[in-house]
């Protein structure tokens, strides 16, 4: 089964991946082959059986909601690309 | 030097024989004259290592006897080190310096250990061979026009070129166990949820584990025995005793039960892997273990499963790099949009998108329940499988691997023909069950790792297991040729 053109390209915006026309046929033919080699899962009955979201019979742990971090803006912010007054510097997103 | 095992050499610094300083000069040495031959370092921090030797011989003078100090390891590039470059072998990340540490690197710099550097890997850690790090492929050592296996390979490579005693690994679905398999020495992954995933770069969250790549299993106890424990930093850490791995490393495996599973047995793998497995198994037998059939009837569709939740996972932990707030920006951003799509397009390389695709699409309206929620059902069967043969055997051994290693560039032509190169060592994945391999013969003077799997939390036996084997056998002693002397 291949996938379509319009079906990659739609994958690709979802996943903010910018693909170029040259680099589609590959892509096609790679990711419509992944999709039939995991397309034999459909052929699995599973009836009643519950998805394993996770390994171990674990529940999501809580704690007090207090503070226990310490602001290190300027520490985190060395890796940014821009950054000004504390805030990270991007192209314009409104007109 | 470099011929001692980790605990020979923690024993000679205890004895004062030579010196941290002078142990992780020599191993400094090596790095810097034959690592160009097998790329295994993406970054040497040869300054803060001799710093830390220093102050390791300050303890080991004060009488300070832990096992691991002044012990000189190497860090799999996927974890977090401060002030060090962290660039999960991803252009993405090649300029990002970390600003904290992982609980792994944390706990093993409190326990003594000097780091000499960042190993190469996988990019992101998605591969089998090392062939997809933005730095070049790492080399096999015993033969460098060979993979050492992925994604863990450089850290492999370097354990066994003995750049460095031990040194860290990630495996989300083999990529400790399958380079250590390919690479001659012993890899271990725990059971998910024993070590702490903190600053450990995510990948697969439900598959990723921590663990070890060390000679011996013995020396693999001292290393998890630091790096083991519950951590408030990560959530789905396990708040469980840590046993005392080393104590336990010589009880006696005389009546062990060992489960063979037919399925790791069949026509994949290769002849003369098979011949070294058995001999393997015959040498446990006349260690006084038991070995019979079981049956992991849902393995074969282990891969398929995988390569849905993983690249699911994927898809959204990798959706963090965006070039706002650390990585890779493009010089061509265009609006905000552009900026995105272009950082991530140029930043990331080309089995890394794959997967990133393939997890958006799995994951996408009207695929969630045919792809995502589906493999996570068959998921439950395949650790049902596992389950099951737990209530009969107590440990399950089988080949790592189908072949040795395989030559760079022999499997890069189609995705899925390196995909099925984890066909053996991913089911342990995920299941979250603890799994080990540890060399076992050659074929083709190529090593050959056997693997051995347990129940949930039974690092202390699978240790044990291997060490009585180890102890029997030298397969684990052998070093590459005259090259890496």
């Amino acid at each position: 089964m291949s996938l379509s053109k319009a079906e990659v390209k739609n994958i690709a915006d979802l996943a903010r991946l910018e693909l170029g026309d040259d680099e589609l046929p590959d892509v096609i033919e790679n990711l419509s082959r992944i999709i039939d080699f995991v397309d034999q899962l459909q052929a699995v009955d599973t009836d009643g059986v519950e998805p394993m979201a996770h390994p171990l019979d674990m529940v999501q742990r809580l704690r007090e909601d207090v503070v226990t971090e310490r602001n290190q803006r300027d520490l985190y912010q060395a890796n940014a690309a821009a950054v000004e007054a504390g805030l990270y510097l991007v192209p314009k997103v409104i007109e | 030097m470099h011929t001692k095992t980790l605990a020979e050499l923690s024993a000679a610094l205890r004895a004062r024989e030579f010196s941290s300083v002078e142990l992780t000069s020599h191993y400094l040495e090596r790095i810097g004259r034959l690592d160009a031959s097998l790329n295994s370092f993406v970054t040497v921090t040869a300054d803060q290592a001799l710093a830390a030797a220093a102050d390791a011989d300050v303890r080991i003078a004060a009488g300070d006897a832990g096992p691991l100090v002044g012990i000189p390891i190497a860090h799999k590039d996927i974890f977090c080190t401060a002030g060090v470059r962290t660039s999960c072998g991803s252009r993405m990340l090649d300029n990002f310096v970390s600003p904290y540490d992982a609980t792994v690197v944390a706990r093993l710099r409190a326990a003594g250990a000097v780091m000499l550097g960042k190993t190469n890997m996988d990019e992101f850690a998605m591969g089998s061979s090392n062939e997809t790090s933005y730095y070049g492929p790492v080399r096999n050592p015993w033969d460098t026009s060979r993979v050492p296996g992925g994604s863990s390979g450089g850290s492999a490579a370097a354990v066994a070129a003995r750049l460095a005693p031990g040194a860290t690994g990630t495996d989300t679905g083999g990529s400790i166990r399958q380079p250590a398999a390919l690479t001659g020495i012993t890899g271990l992954k725990p059971t998910y949820g024993r070590v702490s995933r903190y600053g450990m770069i995510a990948f697969a969250s439900s598959l990723d584990q921590a663990g070890t790549l060390t000679v011996t299993a013995e020396d693999a106890a001292l290393m998890l025995a630091a790096m083991a424990g519950f951590d408030g930093n990560d959530s789905t850490s396990v708040d469980r005793d840590v046993p005392d791995y080393a104590l336990h490393l010589n009880d006696s495996i005389a009546g062990l039960r060992i489960g063979m599973p037919v399925e790791f047995f069949d026509e994949g793998l290769e002849q003369e892997n098979r011949g070294v497995i058995d001999q393997a198994l015959d040498a446990y037998r006349a260690l006084g273990c038991e070995v019979v059939e079981v049956s992991l009837p849902n393995l074969a569709l282990s891969v398929p499963t995988y390569y849905v939740v993983a690249p699911a996972e994927c898809s959204s932990n990798l959706s963090r790099f965006d070039g706002v707030r650390f990585g890779y920006r493009t010089d061509r951003a265009g609006d905000l949009r552009e900026m995105y799509s272009r950082s991530r397009a140029e930043g990331f390389g080309d089995e890394v998108k794959r997967r990133i695709m393939t997890g958006t699409y799995a994951l996408s309206a009207g695929y969630y329940d045919a792809y995502y929620l589906k493999a996570q059902q068959v998921r439950q069967l395949i650790s049902a499988d596992f389950h099951a043969a737990f209530e009969r055997v107590d440990v399950l051994m089988g080949p790592t691997t189908p072949t040795p290693a395989f030559e760079i560039g022999a499997k890069t032509a189609d995705p899925i023909t390196m995909y099925l190169n984890d066909i053996y060592t991913i089911g342990v994945n995920l299941a979250g069950l603890p799994g080990m391999s540890i060399p076992c013969g050659f074929v083709d003077g190529l090593p050959v790792g056997l693997q051995l799997m347990g129940p949930a939390f039974s690092e202390s036996r699978l240790l044990q297991v291997a060490h009585a084997y180890q102890k029997e056998t030298s397969w684990h002693r052998q070093m590459p040729g005259a090259d890496f002397d």
